[in-house]
């Protein structure tokens, strides 16, 4: 997965944050280095190790660092659930399992952050069954995905959803694997 | 004359029966025909193979073409022409007793004559045990078209023994799916009911689903995926125009033609939900029929032209409901298992077909409107998309054989079977075209 621009953004907030803190109280140049090491395990592409190193000030305030840190570990943990694109349903259900949604809620506010970012909501079945009833079926699972990303932040206008019934199999064959893995909706990001 | 013929499959005829491949000729695409059940009760025929006067085209011969015909039904059986004692192309030539010998109940013979670029069949049936004529005709066709000429005879062969008219004459329409550099290949095609002559009307990257006869054979409705979403499409077979007919926001699909021709059933979700619609096709105008937030889907006119099957999943899973007018409230039809889909009418009212769930396979089924009477027609387990000869007699369907999807006729009440796999890769979505006279 791509680091977003969002993310990048993140990581150069915190930077500014960083230098800001630093220029208002003076510090050793070793805990700046320090902090610099530390924000750049998060994000390398951010930039941070520059401002990092750069930075004369070190670190004035510690409740400032840990809230830093937390935000930090949140956005790692976000970035990582966001990893998980895909998403898998019980033959002839469209119900969001539970371990979907801590996933679904990270890419809606991932969307709600960025307004400009669209995605498209692939729906899938799995072989069995009729063609027709399984591209209603693959969209109610589209559109049930959707819904979830509306409840959680997301806006309409960056969702768009298309069902591909059975047409489209992750994994070939006519086992009860491949099936599992065939149900299922994709977000697929433009 | 009518004839009313029983068969049911016997295990021990299951077995004795040869599989039979005829020779693929031209397209790489074309279907190969395997012939896996004959039925117990097969009627003896005797076709006599042609007498020829004149310079003939090359190719399968007609009385070939004829034999093959009525035996891929599975109510005939046919006697090889080496068995025949004589080979008479006339009924002063015709010995009955010599027929009754070899256990034949029907003798066709007949000549083909070749004038200019046109070939002229005389033909006659004989039933064996009365030493009558039951059928006696003469039909031409240009020298090219010798096919057409041959499943002509064999339709009235059929209707002279059943009652009921042939279908030997009439088109399938079908998906194949293979491989082409490394990308996936959709074809839409068009054959013969034996798979011959196969023609391919569109080629794309994306799925092709769901092709629905015009009443008048000349058009096909079908679901194209090659603008990234679910679109129906009219296709003139003989122009090769096509017309984008419904392309709404989410799924335009599962389209069914009016005995009239001029309105297509369909499904749309452009509100939000699956719901089946009507499609007046020269004003474009909509009528929505169904309103209820479950799936309403596979819609399809009943043998009056006047009600509609269709399925929906408004009792918990995909059932078969009708509505007695369009827009009626529904009924349902389906209890026998948690899965029946898809349904298609017979041509006399008597019957719907479907795909239904028993245990974790998926068969082809049929219930008796009149009794609710449920019956499972195949022994396959992964059965989509039946589709009804016209006359009624035969239908066809596709299913997962030895890991590739191939098209399996069967006889109505389940009995006889041939298959229609593809020479390579996959084959779907078959649909059986209307009598065209």
């Amino acid at each position: 997965m791509n680091f977003s621009a969002q993310s990048k953004a993140f990581a150069l907030l915190l930077s500014v944050g960083l230098v800001a803190g630093c220029s208002s109280t003076g510090g050793t140049p070793e805990e700046g280095g320090e902090y610099g090491s530390d924000v750049a395990a998060v994000d390398q592409e951010g930039g941070s190790t520059v401002y990092g190193g750069d930075d004369q000030g070190g670190v004035s305030s510690s409740a400032m660092t840990e809230e830093e840190r937390m935000a930090a570990r949140e956005q790692a943990e976000q970035q990582a659930l966001r990893e998980v694109t895909v998403f898998y349903f019980d033959f002839d259900t469209a119900e969001i399992k539970q371990e979907a949604r801590d996933v679904l809620v990270a890419h809606a506010r991932f969307l709600a952050n960025n307004p400009g970012q669209s995605v498209r909501i692939e729906g899938h079945a799995d072989e069995r069954g009729t063609k027709e009833y399984n591209l209603a079926l693959g969209e109610r699972r589209a559109n049930a995905v959707q819904r979830f990303l509306i409840v959680n932040g997301a806006s309409r206008g960056q969702l768009e959803t298309v069902s591909y019934g059975e047409e489209k199999p992750a994994v070939m064959g006519s086992s009860e694997s491949a099936w599992a893995q065939n149900r299922r909706v994709e977000l697929v990001f433009e | 004359m009518t004839h009313r013929i029983w068969y049911k499959p016997s295990r021990t005829l299951l077995a004795a029966i040869a599989l039979i491949f005829f020779a693929v000729s031209g397209a790489r695409a074309e279907l190969l025909i395997r012939i896996t059940e004959g039925a117990d009760a097969a009627i003896p025929v005797a076709v006599v193979p042609f007498a020829e006067s004149g310079q003939m085209p090359a190719g399968d011969k007609a009385g070939s073409i004829v034999q093959a015909d009525l035996s891929m039904t599975g109510e005939f059986r046919t006697l090889p022409p080496e068995k025949m004692l004589s080979l008479p192309s006339r009924r002063e030539e015709v010995y009955f007793r010599d027929w009754r010998l070899l256990g034949q109940r029907y003798v066709l013979v007949g000549s083909l004559t070749r004038s200019g670029d046109r070939v002229q069949a005389r033909y006659e049936l004989f039933d064996v045990n009365r030493e009558e004529r039951i059928l006696g005709e003469t039909a031409a066709a240009p020298a090219s078209n010798m096919r057409s000429l041959a499943h002509h005879v064999s339709d009235k062969v059929y209707e002279a023994i059943t009652g009921v008219p042939g279908a030997f004459s009439t088109k399938l329409a079908y998906v194949t799916l293979d491989t082409a550099n490394g990308k996936p290949r959709y074809r839409l095609q068009v054959s013969d009911v034996d798979g011959k002559r196969a023609r391919i009307r569109l080629e794309s990257q994306e799925p092709i689903l769901s092709p629905a006869w015009s009443p008048d054979g000349k058009k096909l409705a079908y679901v194209s995926f090659e603008t990234g979403k679910p679109v129906i499409f009219v296709h003139e077979l003989g122009t090769g125009k096509r017309t984008k007919v419904a392309d709404f926001p989410g799924l335009n699909s599962a389209p069914a033609w009016s005995d009239d021709g001029r309105s297509l059933l369909m499904t749309l979700s452009k509100d939000g939900n699956a719901e089946i619609y009507r499609m007046n096709l020269e004003s474009r105008q909509l009528t929505k029929l169904t309103n209820h937030w479950a799936i309403d889907t596979e819609p399809s006119w009943d043998a009056s032209g006047k009600g509609v099957f269709f399925t929906s999943d408004r009792s918990g899973g995909p059932q078969i409901y009708h509505m007695e007018t369009p827009g009626a409230e529904p009924r349902r039809i389906t209890f026998g298992s948690r899965y029946n889909a898809r349904p298609r009418p017979d041509n006399d009212g008597q019957y719907v077909y479907y795909v239904h769930q028993r245990d974790r396979a998926f068969h082809i089924a049929r219930t008796e409107l009149k009794t609710g009477e449920e019956t499972i027609l195949t022994r396959t387990e992964s059965d989509e998309s039946p589709s009804v000869a016209p006359n009624g007699r035969m239908l066809i369907y596709a299913t997962r054989q030895n890991g590739t999807n191939v098209l399996t006729v069967i006889s109505a009440d389940g009995g006889a079977a041939y298959s229609l796999p593809a020479s390579e890769g996959d084959v779907r979505e078959p649909a059986w075209g209307p009598l065209v006279r």
